[in-house]
Parts: C-alpha cells; structure tokens; sequence
C-alpha cells in the first residue's frame, strides 16, 4: 500500500501537526455543548492540545528519526523544531490571555482558539517545509486563518476594517510570492529548494530572470513581516484587531514568516546571494529607520507598537544579510526573546482594556504607577527589553544581530542599526514617562484574570533570565544552525 | 577573611542591588525606615571599599582582587572584575559620594522616597560595576544599566523641565555607547581572527596588542578609537558634546547632581584612560592634538560661560566642563605627573563639584530659587555654611593645600614637560583657565554670600543643621587630606599608572 510518495514514517514527522489538528476540531466541537459561562473551557482544551504537541516535538526531537518525509516535501530538522516550540510558547501565552479579553467582548467562541490551532499548524509546516508548494499552502493556512481572527470582532467597524485591508494586501502579496515560486520553477524545473539552489548555482550570476524570480519572491515575503515599503498594512491590522490577536501575529506569525525567509534565502537563493544581500540592505535600513522615526509620533500604544515592530523586523533583517552562524543564531534567539517581551508588553495593553475603557491610548497609562505599581514595573522591563538594555533579554538579542553585521564587515550597516536603537529609546521612554512620571487621571485599575497573570509572570521571568544568564538559552538557539546543513 | 578577600568586588556590585531589593519590600509609607536603610547599605558598600583601600597592595601594577568566572562561555563572554592603581580611587569615590548623597536627600525628597533610594542604589552598583569590569562586554552592560536609574533621578525627582533634561540626557549617551558598541564587537572580531580565540577580556586584548599578534590596521584603528571616543566624549562631556549636561546637571534633584557630576562624568575620562589610551596605541598619536585643542577649548569656554550664567546650579554645571578639560588635558600629555594628574583631578571634581552642588541643594531647599541675583549677604544668617562653602570653592578655584592645587599643579607640570608639539603654547592657554576659574567661583562667592542681606526672605534663613554637617564635613576633610598629604592616594596609583605609560610586553594578570 506504500509507494514512494508515502512512506510509514511520514506520519510520526508531523505528528504534533497533527494533534493540533485535531485539537483544533476538537475544540470547535465541545464548544457546541458548552454554556455561556463554561467558554473558558475552550482555552483549556486548546492549552491541552499545545501541550501534547510540546511533548509530542520534544519527543521528535530526541528520538534521532530521519526527519525527512512526503518525498522530500518536508524537512524537520532542528531548525524546525525549534522554531515549532517558539510558536508552542508564543501561541500557549496567546491562550492564556485571550479568554478574559474576548468574554469582555462578548466573542467568546470556540472557533476563535480552532482558528489560532489551526494557524499554528500553518506555521509548523512553513518551518518544515522545503518544498515551495508545500511552504506556499503552509503559508496560506496561516495567513487565511489570521485574516479571520484580525475580523473576529464581528459588529466592531476598526476590526472588520483591519480584516479587510489585511486580507486584501495579503492576498495580493501572495500572488506576488507565488509569481516568483513560478519563475524558480520555470528555472530550475523543481520546487525543492535545494535542486533549485544546485541549478541557480549552474546558471550565470546575474541573469535576469533568476533577478525578477528574487525580486518578486522578496516582495511577497516582506510584506508577511512588514518590510518597508511593503509596511502599510501592519499599522492599521495592529490597531484594528482584538488586541490578544495583535499579540499573536506580531510574534509568531512574524517568526515564521521570517523562518521561511530564512529557509528560502539561505537554502535555495545561496547562490544569487550577491544580488539580494543589497536588496534586502536597503530594505534593511529603511524599515528599521521608517519604523523607529513613526513609531515617536504614534498617540496610540497599538500603533506604536506596531512601528516599533516594524523596527524590530529591521533588525531582524540583519541577521539574514550577515547570512552566518551568529546571524541565523541571532535571529532564532531573538525571536525566542521577542516571543517573551513583546507578547509581555502586549499582555499589558490587553489588560488594559477594561468594560468600558478602551485603553489604548498612551496617555490611558498616565500615574500607572500609582495605580498599578506592579504592572508598570513590568511594562518598564518589557520596554527596556524592547530597547535593548541589559540586564534584559532583548539585549542580547540585539547584540547578536549587530554582531553578525560586523563579523561580515558590514560596518555602515550596523552603525545604522545602533543609532536606530539609540533613537528607539526616545518613544520607548516616553511611555516610560508617562507612566511613572504623569499624575494619574482615573482610579480605574486593570483587572488581571489568572491567565494574564500567568502570562506575566512567564513572560517576565524569561525575559530576565534570559538577559542575566543566556547560555542555556543561546546553546538551544543554536539548533537552528542545522539550516546550513 | 579569606572568602572577603576573593569576593569583595562582587560584593561591592551586589550589596547596594540587594539594598534595593530589600527596600523594594518596605512599606512605601514608611520613609524614615526607608531613608535608614538606603543608608545602612550605602555605608556598609564604602565600609567594604575602605577594605580595598586597605588591601591594595601599592607595588604591584596589574589587576588586584581580580575575579574572572564563565558568564556565556559559548562566545567567550566572562565575569571578569579587577581593580587597579586607576580605578581603585574612583571606586571608593563612587561608594563615598553614594552616602553622602543619601545623607543630603533625607529632607529634600519627600515624594516617592522608596522609589528614589532604590534608583540610588541600583545606580550605586552600575558606578562601581563600570569601574570594575574588565570584559568588555561587562563594562558595556554596566555602562548602560546605569543609565536607567540615572535617568528616573532626573525625570522624577528633578526641577522645571526635568523630563526634557532626562530624555536628553539618555538619548546623548545612549547614541554613545551605541557607537562604542559597534567598535568593541569590532575588536572581538579583529581579535578573534588574529589570534583565533573568542574573547572581550581586556587584558588579554592588551596583551595581544602589547606583543603585536593583534595587530589593528591605522586607518581601522583611527574609527575604532573614535567610536570609542564619541561614547566617552559625550559622558565627560568634552566640548562641543557638551550640551546635555547644563540640562542634566540644573533639573536633576541634588543627589542626582553630586552623583552625575562627581562619578558619572568620571567614567567618561576613565574610559578614555583605560580604553582609548591602551587599546589604539596610534590613533591616540594621531588625534591627540585634535582632543587636546578640545580640551582648552572646553577649559576656556566652560569657564567663560560659568561667569555669565544667572542660575547658580548652572554655574556648576559649566564649571564642571571647564574642570573636565583639564583632566582630558592631563591622560593625553602621557606622562607620570599629567596622567596622575588627571586621576587626582578627578577626584578632586568628585569632592569640590560635588560639595558646591550639595550646598547649593541646601541654599535651594531653604530659599527654592538658584537665581543668584536673589541672594547676597547669606554669610550673615548662615556663617557656618558660608565657612563651608568658601572652604569648598578654594578647593574649586585650586588653592595650596586643598586637592583641587595638586591635581592642577601635577596636570600643568606634566603638560609642559610633555613631548607633544606645541606643549608650552597648549598648557600656557590651559593654565588661563585656573584664573578665570578664580574669577567667576569668587565672584560669584562673593555676590551670593558676601556683604549686606538684600532680600528679606534671606535674612532668618537657618544655618547647617546637624545632618547637613554631617554631609559637609567628611568633604572637607577629605579636600585638607587631600591637598596636604596626596602621597597616600598618589602612591597606589604609581605602579598602574607607570605600566600604562610604559606597557611591558607580556603582562601579568593577578589572580
């Protein structure tokens, strides 16, 4: 019953993929028998799900299979793994803050938590995949399911608005991608990347249609992490969707996003490295400089966030145009970092919006600190770590990607990065004084459910750690190295 | 004792953070207890820096008390503290001035007492650990770290514009050491090619270079160094980066002052002492006259534009650059008595500057104006700080027999036994400065606290009470110790300094 395009193992590779999937259904369908008060249950079921997969890529992971399956579709090396258990974090957090936030919207539904499973197992295969059809439909899974939950506030205008625009640009930037995937086959005659990079190899270096296949290939996959000038979208989607869900694509679906750019660039566009390092420079620097310099104007901390992401993606982008160990290090452990400290700060802003209180402006934070001492001090160290500051984690982040730039002699580059973080600190700290530094305006406190709780103290406690003592955590990040393999 | 002696400059770093977290605990509501402990910490930390002091032994050059543990072995980050003859002082000024600082804020800060003590703190530890480090990638840490607390001191407990000063003040400095950050990953990687070892450990960088497997190309090495040099420059500040500090230095509360003025500004001048100095060897050639004409440049203008200034804070603040120019002038002279010099100069600054700024913050808390055009006469109401501060200005202005003529005498006498072109011409224009240092510190001594009490509000304003004395004194003393006997701080610094003048070829790192 087996033929070569299917074989016994192929089924234990995406097994986690699998559970999920079934979670997913799973969770849609006890929805059906649950009362109004019992929703809470749905999140549960969806936590449970996160962590049978966990357990069930932690067991991948150590039992050394050949993690190669569907005819060479797809490639789970640790690479993979790793980044899977990224999205396990960063999705489980998601989890835990949403059922408070959506009962306050009156949405709590069991498709919300089906579609972020389902989402998720989007992600897992864009990591896996080393196919470009197989990444095209793992990449469409996530951002079908995404455009969804950005609209999920069905009778709230902004968010059906956000959807809409989301989905319109997203669409259309996956035609982009997928004309590019087109002309790489037409090239190479294969959509697995690594015949695709043995056949670039034997072509001449700068031939023009390899150059439009890149070209096209790098519009569509900027425009999933928010590249300038393909950014537009990322503000508007950030302000418009529930905040929990802005929370989750600004993490994990970013991550993947990126783990695909990683795996094509690295993988199958070796060889025209020459013509997208400075492609992707230019990018570079545009993106971290837009996103900074409109990140200091933004009233609203949505928005701000989101340039501030933006900028982030800049940085990002650094590790990829070194292309060398502490690069593709440097990014895998960034994205673990920015797993904890911006789904951290994102906690707050959910926490923030209170019955009749939207709660996403920045002066809505003004005297924190006498209302909510705690919480301020948390946002302060989840800022910082945005920043970039030690002791925090996203120093160390940074200091990988600004590392990698100047191991390949790529000095005006990283003088660019850092005056960038330099200039960050400006609308990080005005946050920061508005806070600690403004006479409060309401006596309205946050309500902090158990989840967002939870989430906190995870995200804080990482965020920390990380910062102080990052050996354990950059000798895991080291998995990804096997992209080079 | 034993265990005392190998852990004391972890402890140094880790007793004012414990501090904070202890204090972190405290009821909010309860300041006296809150004041009391900020102190007890800050006083135990210079109680175990006296420990240093006492332990040091003169002779030797390299680093003592050194402790060097694996922190991120994978990219060959370690903990690696030391002190030496250079940073040895400037510790113990950092641990002194901490206390001294809790001591003046017991009465001036009122509002978020908690807050304030465990910013001091937290800022007591990034000081301390910036002097200690000898990983580069530490001292960066250190280096930033301290930013943060600085900057809350500033934007909470500061004056008028005070959220403008701060964001100026973190935005100066964060762009440089983002630019030092640039160039010491930069060294990690030109080191690691040389010599094919993963290192930021500072001596051992030293060493490479000091035997020449870490050869740096000039043209490389000229942008290394100024890389470097923009970080510190904006810290000292060195003019014309000196235009965050006027800002910083007037809004910030008096502890903040004492603080920014007496050991924050010092780690920009050690920084170029211990970092640009050693490290680019021919660079430092190269652009010596370049940051000496700064130097003068700073020494002039500081003190031109400390003699017009109306606000008495203001006035201090730009003396400051004038007094800082020296002790640029003094490292880039490179002999025994300028570098020396510079070190003395620079805890002569922490001692006088500091001193002015607390007593200023005492005229404030009674009068709540700086103008100086709203005193005159305060010598009657309040003799006692009038002696006080008159002894603080002689020590300023560099009088015999205070600290502030030692540290001056040594930089002139160095720059002009100095073998640079044109020294005589640099240190005549230099030694300039003393005198218009004399002439606005007196002038305005005399228009704020000499001849008849002009306004009504100044004549019952109350002299020193006991804790202010209590802040005052130990100053004073120090400024007498200081200008009589300097031989007992000048001889610990001897060995360490001579070896930076005169690198032997392999050195030695204690252990």
């Amino acid at each position: 019953m087996f033929n070569q395009y299917f074989q016994p193992n192929d089924i234990l590779i995406i097994y986690p993929e699998l559970l999920l999937a079934l979670f997913a259904m799973g969770v849609m369908i006890i929805d059906l028998f649950l009362d109004r008060a019992w929703k809470v249950l749905n999140a549960f079921t969806a936590l449970v799900g996160i962590a049978y997969a966990a357990y069930a890529l932690y067991r991948l992971k150590s039992n050394a299979l050949n993690l190669s399956g569907y005819n060479h579709a797809i490639l789970n090396d640790s690479f993979a793994i790793y980044f899977q258990f990224v999205f396990l974090i960063a999705t489980a957090l998601v989890i835990l803050i949403s059922a408070r936030y959506l009962s306050i919207e009156g949405e709590n539904r069991g498709d919300y938590y089906a579609l972020i499973l389902l989402s998720l197992i989007g992600m897992n295969f864009m990591v896996m995949g080393i196919d470009l059809i197989t990444l095209y439909i793992a990449l469409e899974l996530m951002a079908v399911s995404e455009y969804i939950l950005v609209g999920y506030l069905r009778t709230n205008r902004q968010s059906n608005e956000a959807a809409m625009k989301f989905f319109l640009l997203g669409a259309f930037s996956s035609g982009i991608l997928l004309y590019g995937i087109s002309l790489l086959y037409g090239i190479s005659g294969s959509t697995d990347l690594r015949v695709i990079a043995q056949r670039l190899a034997e072509r001449p270096s700068h031939d023009p249609i390899a150059l439009v296949a890149v070209v096209t290939l790098t519009a569509g996959l900027l425009f999933k992490i928010g590249g300038v000038p393909f950014h537009q979208w990322l503000p508007d989607a950030y302000e418009g969707a529930p905040s929990t869900i802005t929370t989750f694509i600004s993490v994990a679906p970013k991550a993947a996003s990126f783990a695909l750019i990683l795996r094509i660039f690295i993988v199958g566009l070796k060889p025209l490295e020459t013509s997208w390092v400075p492609v992707l420079s230019v990018v570079c620097v545009l993106t971290m400089t837009l996103g900074n310099i409109t990140a200091i104007s933004q009233s609203n901390i949505k928005r701000l966030l989101a340039y501030s992401s933006i900028a982030h993606a800049g940085y990002l982008l650094l590790g990829l145009i070194a292309g060398n160990e502490y690069g593709i290090t440097g990014i895998a452990i960034y994205f673990l970092v920015y797993a904890f400290m911006n789904i951290g700060i994102w906690t707050l802003v959910v926490a923030m919006r209170r019955k009749d209180l939207i709660g996403d402006q920045i002066q809505d934070m003004a005297g924190m600190i006498y209302k909510n001492p705690g919480a301020a001090v948390l946002m302060l160290v989840f800022l910082l770590s945005l920043a970039g500051i030690p002791p925090t984690a996203g120093f160390i982040g940074k200091y990988y990607l600004f590392a990698s730039v100047i191991q390949t002699h790529h000095y005006v580059l990283a003088v660019i990065a850092v005056l960038n973080a330099a200039i960050s600190l400006y609308y990080y700290f005005r946050v920061v004084v508005v806070m600690f530094m403004s006479e409060k305006t309401d006596e309205e406190k946050m309500t902090l459910s158990p989840g967002v709780l939870t989430s906190l103290a995870v995200t804080l406690v990482f965020t920390l750690l990380i910062g102080i003592y990052p050996e354990p955590f950059i000798r895991f990040a080291q998995n990804s190295l096997s992209l080079f393999q | 004792m034993e265990f005392f002696n190998s852990y004391i400059l972890t402890l140094l770093i880790l007793t004012p953070v414990v501090g904070a977290l202890v204090l972190a605990l405290l009821n909010k509501e309860k300041a006296e207890t809150l004041r009391r402990t900020a102190f007890g910490f800050g006083l135990l930390t210079f109680v175990f820096s006296l420990h240093l002091v006492a332990r040091f032994s003169s002779g030797q050059s390299g680093f003592q008390f050194a402790e060097n543990h694996a922190w991120i072995p994978a990219y060959g980050i370690r903990y690696h503290v030391g002190v030496d003859g250079i940073s040895l002082w400037l510790v113990i000024l950092a641990t002194f001035l901490t206390v001294v600082s809790i001591l003046a804020s017991w009465k001036g800060i009122e509002k978020r007492v908690k807050e304030f003590f465990i910013f001091i703190l937290l800022l007591e530890a990034g000081m301390i650990g910036v002097f200690l480090s000898l990983d580069l990638f530490l001292f960066y840490v250190f280096w930033e770290v301290m930013l943060v607390p600085m900057y809350f001191l500033i934007g909470i407990w500061g004056h008028g514009r005070r959220i403008y000063a701060a964001v100026k003040f973190i935005i100066y400095t964060a762009v440089g050491s983002a630019l030092m950050l640039v160039a010491i990953l930069s060294l990690y990687f030109l080191n690691a090619r040389a010599t094919g070892v993963y290192t930021f450990d500072f001596p051992i960088w030293l060493n490479n270079i000091a035997s020449n497997r870490l050869w740096i190309d000039p043209h490389i090495q000229n942008w290394l160094f100024l890389a470097f040099f923009a970080s510190f420059a904006i810290k000292v500040p060195i003019f014309p980066l000196h235009t965050w500090l006027p800002d910083a230095h007037t809004e910030a509360p008096t502890a903040g002052s004492v603080l920014l003025a007496g050991v924050l500004l010092k780690m920009g001048t050690y920084g170029l002492l211990r970092f640009n100095v050693q490290l680019f060897p021919e660079a430092t050639r190269t652009f010596t006259p370049f940051i000496i004409t700064l130097a003068i440049i700073g020494i002039i203008y500081g003190a031109l534009v400390a003699m017009v200034q109306p606000d008495l804070k203001r006035m201090v603040a730009y003396s400051s650059v004038s007094h800082l120019g020296f002790v640029v002038l003094g490292i880039f002279v490179f002999n025994m008595q300028g570098v020396e010099g510079a070190i003395y100069q620079m805890l002569n600054h922490g001692i006088s500057t500091g001193g002015l700024f607390l007593i200023v913050g005492m005229i404030y808390e009674r009068r709540h104006t700086r103008e100086i055009a709203e005193f005159g006469g305060l010598a009657t109401p309040m003799p006692r700080l009038a002696t006080c501060f008159m002894i603080i200005t002689l020590s300023s202005i560099g009088l015999p027999l205070l600290n502030g003529f030692v540290g001056e005498f040594l930089i002139l006498v160095g720059g002009f036994g100095a073998s640079i072109a044109r020294a005589k011409l640099y240190t005549s224009l230099a030694a300039t400065g003393v005198v218009w240092g004399a002439v606005y510190m007196l002038w305005m001594y005399q228009r704020v606290m000499l001849g008849e009490v002009t306004h009504e509000a100044n004549k019952s304003l109350p002299d020193l009470s006991g804790r202010e004395k209590w802040v005052l004194v130990p100053l004073i003393l120090l400024a007498l110790w200081m200008g009589i006997y300097p031989q007992f701080f000048l001889r610990k610094m001897d060995a360490s300094v001579s070896r930076l003048l005169n690198p032997p070829i392999v050195m030695m790192v204690q252990k």
